[in-house]
């Protein structure tokens, strides 16, 4: 194992705590040399945790690894990259202000004494991007770069010492074009033939089939399984990263959906991205009363940006909205409020607390004008209100003046259900509800949302997790690069149409 | 067509200082009669010369992202403790030790320095906004300067002949009818060129302001570059204090009172914007000669104080305006090129 010369790199038994969660548990993985070793696993099963040991961001809590039979120990970044380790990250790690070259040789600088050599970085940049078939003017500024150019950029950069051994690729394609994307696969077999071995990380299934050699499958922070990309199918894939143990509870409906009225209705729905080309591309979707409509789909499809137009976040989308039977015109977020929609924003922290307020603030904080008389706050109502929510939504609060932070992550997202239901909405637009809470407390939330539905609320789920959206959802659509690319209810509902739906709008292949 | 009349403003945009400048020569000269005489040209370079080598520690702070609000209160401090020396020397113990004047400017610029230092510390250890961290700074070196004398002027400053403590104010004469000023200020922007483009030093203060946590994973220490460029800022800083005492030949607490602004001012004005990540030397020069022309043309047409700080107001918020403008057209020019190759 430890000096197979086939393996790159060995990483035996890793462990990466952070505070609260375990991401890695005792995770072995080979790195076979000359292979796309493809890395899977669903949101949180923790891919990136452990390209991020690797690549020395971070460090082991237990565990170790090995290079060429020896024990290596990557302290940080720099560490890693003079063993011949490389990352391209998700989200690009380029200087936009500067130029290609500059970029290129930053922190490998090339000096004539104590000053820089221009003229060797200029030609050393045309050189490394001829050899990636991307001829871009040395000193063109990053920041005007297509993204498909840039990851090339940022490829050049692991390229510049001529030492790289493993190069480490997150999400890769999630920004390129079909076209791009062809470019890059081409690109990475030529490295292969260089002697480079690549990690690759991604969620698009077909793209994994193409490309990879090996695949290994991570799920909830162990490893699952590993093979070769030729002996497995992609169901197999599938079946090993979502699991066939743990299910979620599925509840009984009471309320005769068959026969319900349509609540909301969305027609031909078009949001432009900047640039070109459609974040969401002629969607059309129907919303009946009572209904837990599911939402699923990657990153990138277009979910949380079908929220924010009903929300009217979006004024540049096009299309038609019918909102309990007559045409809604949509204007801002609390014109929408005031309406009867509520979201539940993705983001926690960043979209839906109100950190330095406590908790009774953050939950009423949508529905304060509904507790006025005259100019003034009328307090006890207030609080009667938001009593009413902790004892409905059974949040745990010793006392509801304490900091919003002093709750457990599951009980915050409690409190942010609460103020979209202290709004006393018809439509209630969950985005990623059970994201970054325990098990205890996920199932306490899908709880609510069955409970409110059975009440009469008609709510829209969206989730990337296969288990929980298909145990909470009557029916569930899937978007794809911004089409909505299947409606699924009842028997037709499996873990497989799901998941080829979700990548059926990328037009990188077949589809399912 | 459209192409052609973007890249018509951004050519006219990018250099609009420039044309700014020639402009206000042009309009100067008409408006107040004696303005394109030798002397008064003497007197703009001067002044030019103590806005441009202030802003030129300026410009590095500002390009990776911060502020520095201290060294118009460093200029005072250093302008206190150098009068000090060479007036009454430094006593310790019951001894009194005069240095001279070539160690006192040494002394003066290690001073500079450690006030940079301790900016950036606070800054990147004790994790202040630069902001607070260099307004702090400031207070205290005022006071500190107060407190040097009592409030009190260090006047005529010669020092003396027996103890060898004097030619001070050969940093406040004109060597070759020049003032000496506008050489150091020569020599410290060539050598802040060389330090911002030609090192890689230089990259990595760009890289830093350009995006810290790309800069931090690419195995730059952004730290010691932040602390670098706040100590490159005391240097420039306590030249002036010592410069400005020497034209003076006198030491007054209060001196430097507001500089900061005006380096901030003239940086600004030269392209380098407060967001970070970019900014020339040679556009801080720029800057500051309008800066200096700006205030010295409006004197000389007797203009109002009141009025010359309402203009200076409304000379920065256009300054900025336009360098928004400016990268909002750069943005669009770039998006319309990524199309038309799609």
């Amino acid at each position: 194992m430890f000096d197979d010369p086939n393996v790159v790199l060995h990483c035996e038994k890793i462990d990466k705590i952070y505070p609260g969660t375990k991401a890695l548990d005792q995770v072995s993985f080979d790195l076979l040399k000359g292979k796309v070793n493809v890395l899977i696993g669903e949101n949180g099963a923790g891919k990136s945790t452990l390209m991020k040991m690797i690549a020395g961001i971070e460090q082991p809590s237990a565990g170790k690894m090995y290079m060429d039979g020896e024990e290596v120990y990557f302290k940080d970044t720099n560490a890693a990259r003079a063993k011949g380790i490389g990352i391209i990250h998700q989200e690009l790690s380029l200087f936009q202000n500067l130029t290609v070259y500059q970029n290129i040789f930053m922190c490998h600088e090339k000096k004539k004494g104590m000053f820089l050599d221009d003229k060797k970085h200029v030609e050393g940049a045309k050189k490394i991007m001829q050899r990636l078939e991307h001829e871009i003017a040395p000193d063109t500024l990053v920041g005007d770069l297509r993204v498909g150019q840039q990851q090339m950029v940022e490829i050049a950069r692991n390229l510049v010492e001529d030492d790289l051994r493993v190069l480490i690729m997150d999400e890769p394609t999630s920004s390129l074009s079909a076209a791009e994307v062809k470019v890059l696969f081409k690109i990475m077999r030529e490295l292969l033939e260089q002697g480079i071995s690549i990690v690759y990380i991604s969620h698009r299934l077909e793209e994994i089939m193409e490309i990879g050699d090996h695949v290994t499958i991570l799920r909830d922070g162990k490893y699952v399984a590993d093979a070769d990309v030729k002996d497995v199918s992609l169901s197999w894939i599938v079946e090993n990263m979502v699991g066939k143990n743990t299910q979620y509870h599925r509840f009984e409906r009471s309320i005769d959906l068959d026969h319900a009225e349509k609540v909301l209705e969305v027609n031909h729905l078009y949001l432009p991205k900047t640039g070109g080309g459609w974040l969401l591309d002629d969607v059309s979707m129907y919303l009946k009363k009572g209904e837990v409509l599911g939402i699923y789909g990657l990153l990138g499809a277009g979910r949380s940006e079908l929220f924010e137009c009903l929300m009217g976040m979006r004024p540049e989308h096009t299309g038609e909205v019918i909102y309990q039977g007559k045409p809604m015109k949509i204007n801002s977020i609390a014109e929408q409020i005031s309406e009867g929609l509520a979201l539940v924003p993705e983001d926690r922290q960043r979209q839906g607390l109100v950190q330095s307020l406590d908790i009774c603030k953050n939950a009423s904080l949508a529905s304060l004008r509904s507790f006025r008389k005259g100019f003034l706050m009328n307090y006890a109502a207030e609080e009667k209100a938001v009593d009413e929510q902790i004892n409905d939504l059974h949040i745990k609060v010793a006392d509801k003046h304490l900091p919003i932070l002093s709750l457990s992550g599951g009980n915050q997202q409690k409190v942010v259900i609460a103020k979209g239901l202290m709004t006393n909405p018809t439509v209630l637009l969950m985005d990623e509800p059970s994201r970054g809470i325990d098990i205890g407390a996920k199932t306490e939330v899908f709880e609510i949302i069955h409970e409110f539905s059975e009440r009469g609320l008609s709510i829209i789920v969206i989730s990337s997790e296969l288990k929980e959206i298909m145990a909470i959802a009557d029916r569930i659509y899937v978007l794809s690069n911004g089409k909505c690319t299947a409606e699924l209810s009842g028997e037709d509902i499996t873990e497989d149409k799901l998941v080829r739906a979700s990548y059926a709008g990328l037009g990188t292949g077949k589809s399912a | 067509m459209k192409k052609n009349n973007n890249q018509l403003m951004m050519t006219l945009l990018k250099g609009r200082t420039f044309i700014v400048l020639i402009l206000l020569v042009i309009f100067f000269s008409f408006a107040a009669s004696s303005f394109l005489q030798v002397n008064t040209l003497t007197m703009v370079a001067k002044h030019v010369a103590l806005y441009g080598i202030l802003a030129l520690g300026m410009t590095f702070v500002i390009i990776t992202g911060g502020i520095d609000l201290s060294v118009g209160s460093v200029v005072g401090l250093v302008g206190m403790l150098a009068g000090g020396l060479i007036q009454e020397g430094l006593t310790i113990g019951g001894k009194t030790i005069y240095f001279s004047v070539p160690a006192v400017v040494v002394l003066m610029l290690l001073v500079g320095c450690l006030i940079g230092l301790i900016n950036g510390l606070i800054i990147t250890k004790l994790k202040v906004a630069a902001f607070i961290a260099t307004l702090g700074t400031m207070y205290i070196c005022r006071g500190l300067a107060n407190l040097r004398s009592n409030g009190a002027t260090f006047s005529k400053i010669a020092g003396y002949e027996g103890l060898g403590n004097t030619g001070l104010k050969a940093l406040g004469s004109n060597w070759l009818g020049i003032p000496a000023g506008v050489y150091i200020f020569a020599i410290l922007a060539i050598l802040a060129a060389v330090l911002l483009k030609r090192t890689d030093t230089g990259w990595h203060i760009l890289a830093v302001g350009g995006n810290e946590k790309s800069a931090r994973l690419s195995g730059i220490k952004a730290d010691r570059v932040k602390i670098l460029v706040y100590m490159i800022s005391g240097f420039c800083a306590a030249w002036i204090g010592l410069i400005n005492t020497a034209q003076l030949a006198a030491a007054h607490p209060a001196s430097g009172d507001g500089w900061e602004m005006n380096a901030i001012a003239a940086t600004v004005l030269g392209g380098t914007s407060m967001a970070g990540g970019s900014g020339t030397i040679l556009g801080t020069i720029v800057g500051a000669f309008v800066i200096g022309v700006i205030n010295d043309g409006m004197t000389m047409c007797g203009v109002s104080e009141f009025w010359q700080k309402i203009i200076r107001g409304l000379v920065i918020i256009l300054a900025v305006v336009i360098d928004q403008t400016q990268r909002n057209l750069q943005a669009k020019m770039a998006l319309q090129a990524r199309n038309e190759l799609k």
